[in-house]
C-alpha cells in the first residue's frame, strides 16, 4: 500500500479558501472579495461564514453542475492545474457538518459563492493556520485585486491586495512576504476573543 | 502584538530596506516557485512556503523571490518545488517538506550544492502537452 504519511485531503479552513482564490484569479477575475466572519449563532455556539465573489468568466449552469462532482474534469478548466478538487471537497466538508453551501453564477459576470458551518462542530475544519492562509492569498502572481474582510463578533479588520503592494513595493520577495506575515498576524490577534 | 496600521508597515518596510541595503547580499536572481494546486495544498504546501520565507529571512537572503503557481503536473510528488539561480541547473525538487525545503536553502540556494534524493524531472511531454491544452 502507498504510505499516506503526510498527506491529507483539505483540512483547515485556510485550505479551502486557499484553493477557493485560485479559482477565482484563473477564471481571470480582476476584483476578488473575500469575507470571513466568526459570529454568535442563535443556539449559543459561533457560527463561521464565508462569502467569496469575484468578477471572473462565471460558470452556465451546466459547468456549475459538473464543477461540484469530484469525478469531473475537463482537463482545461484549471489552466496550470491538472486537477481541481476544491469545490467538491468544500462541498462535502460543509455538508457533513450540517452548514450551508450556496454557489450561484453568471457567464461574463462572475460568481458568488457562500457558505457557513458551526464552528463548534466536532468535523468543522479549524482555524489554525489562518493568517499564513490569509497571507498566500495576496501572494498569487498575477494583478487581481483582493479585499478581505475579516469579523469575529464586535472587530474586525480589511485587507486590499493594492493597499499592500503599494506600502510593500511586492508581494514576492521574501522580505516583503515577512512584513506582510507579521502586519496580518497582528490584524488577526486584534480580534475580540469572545 | 498591538494592532499595526499601514502607516507602521510603511516604516518598518524602509527600516528594513536601509538594513538590506547596508549587507546589500547578493541574491536577487534566485527564483523559489512552490506549486500551490489543490493537490500542493493537500501535500502542505503551505507548511513548505513557509519554512523557505522563515528560513530565508533569518539567514538575511530577503531578496530571494518566492513565488506561488498552480500544479507543476508532479501530482504524486507534492509538494514540488523549483528552484531558479545562477551558477546552478534548474532543478524540481519533490516531496519537499518544512525541513527538506530549510536543507534547500543551506545546500543549494547557500552552498551551490543539490539536494539529490528530492530531485524530480519534468512530467513526460504527453502531460506538459495536456495542461498546456488550457492555456
Amino acid at each position: 500500500m502507498p504510505s499516506t504519511k503526510g498527506y491529507r485531503l483539505h483540512y483547515t479552513l485556510g485550505e479551502y479558501l486557499l484553493d477557493l482564490v485560485q479559482n477565482s484569479i484563473e477564471a481571470d477575475a480582476q476584483l476578488i472579495s473575500l469575507e470571513i466572519v466568526e459570529e454568535q449563532s442563535t443556539t449559543g455556539g459561533t457560527t463561521i461564514r464565508v462569502v467569496l465573489q469575484d468578477d471572473g468568466k462565471g460558470m452556465d449552469r451546466d459547468v456549475l453542475a459538473r464543477v461540484l462532482d469530484p469525478f469531473y474534469t475537463d482537463g482545461v478548466k484549471h489552466p496550470g492545474r491538472s486537477v481541481g478538487l476544491g469545490l467538491p471537497f468544500l462541498k462535502q466538508m460543509v455538508e457533513s457538518v450540517d452548514g450551508t453551501f450556496h454557489i450561484e453564477s453568471v457567464p461574463a459576470e462572475g460568481t458568488r459563492l457562500e457558505f457557513s458551518f458551526p464552528g463548534g462542530h466536532v468535523d468543522a475544519p479549524p482555524k489554525d493556520g489562518i493568517t499564513d492562509s490569509l497571507q498566500r492569498l495576496f501572494c498569487f502572481d498575477g494583478d487581481y485585486e483582493l479585499h478581505v474582510v475579516r469579523r469575529r463578533f464586535d472587530s474586525g479588520y480589511i485587507l486590499q491586495r493594492s493597499e499592500l503592494k503599494d506600502v510593500l513595493g511586492d508581494l514576492e520577495t521574501v522580505g516583503s512576504q515577512s512584513l506582510l506575515a507579521e502586519y496580518i498576524s497582528s490584524q488577526e490577534e486584534s480580534l475580540d476573543t469572545q | 502584538m498591538a494592532k499595526m496600521t499601514l502607516e507602521d508597515l510603511r516604516k518598518l518596510r524602509e527600516t528594513k530596506r536601509q538594513d538590506m541595503d547596508m549587507r546589500s547580499p547578493d541574491n536577487k536572481d534566485v527564483d523559489i516557485i512552490v506549486s500551490m494546486g489543490t493537490s500542493g495544498i493537500a501535500a502542505g504546501a503551505k507548511d513548505t512556503l513557509k519554512a523557505f520565507v522563515e528560513e530565508l529571512e533569518k539567514r538575511g537572503l530577503t531578496n530571494v523571490a518566492v513565488r506561488q503557481v498552480g500544479g507543476m503536473g508532479l501530482d504524486h510528488a507534492e509538494p514540488t518545488v523549483e528552484v531558479r539561480m545562477d551558477d546552478m541547473p534548474q532543478v524540481i525538487y519533490g516531496s519537499v517538506t518544512p525541513e527538506v525545503a530549510r536543507t534547500i536553502v543551506r545546500r543549494h540556494i547557500v552552498g551551490k550544492k543539490l539536494v539529490n534524493k528530492h530531485i524530480y524531472d519534468r512530467p513526460s511531454a504527453d502531460i506538459v502537452a495536456d495542461t498546456k491544452r488550457g492555456e
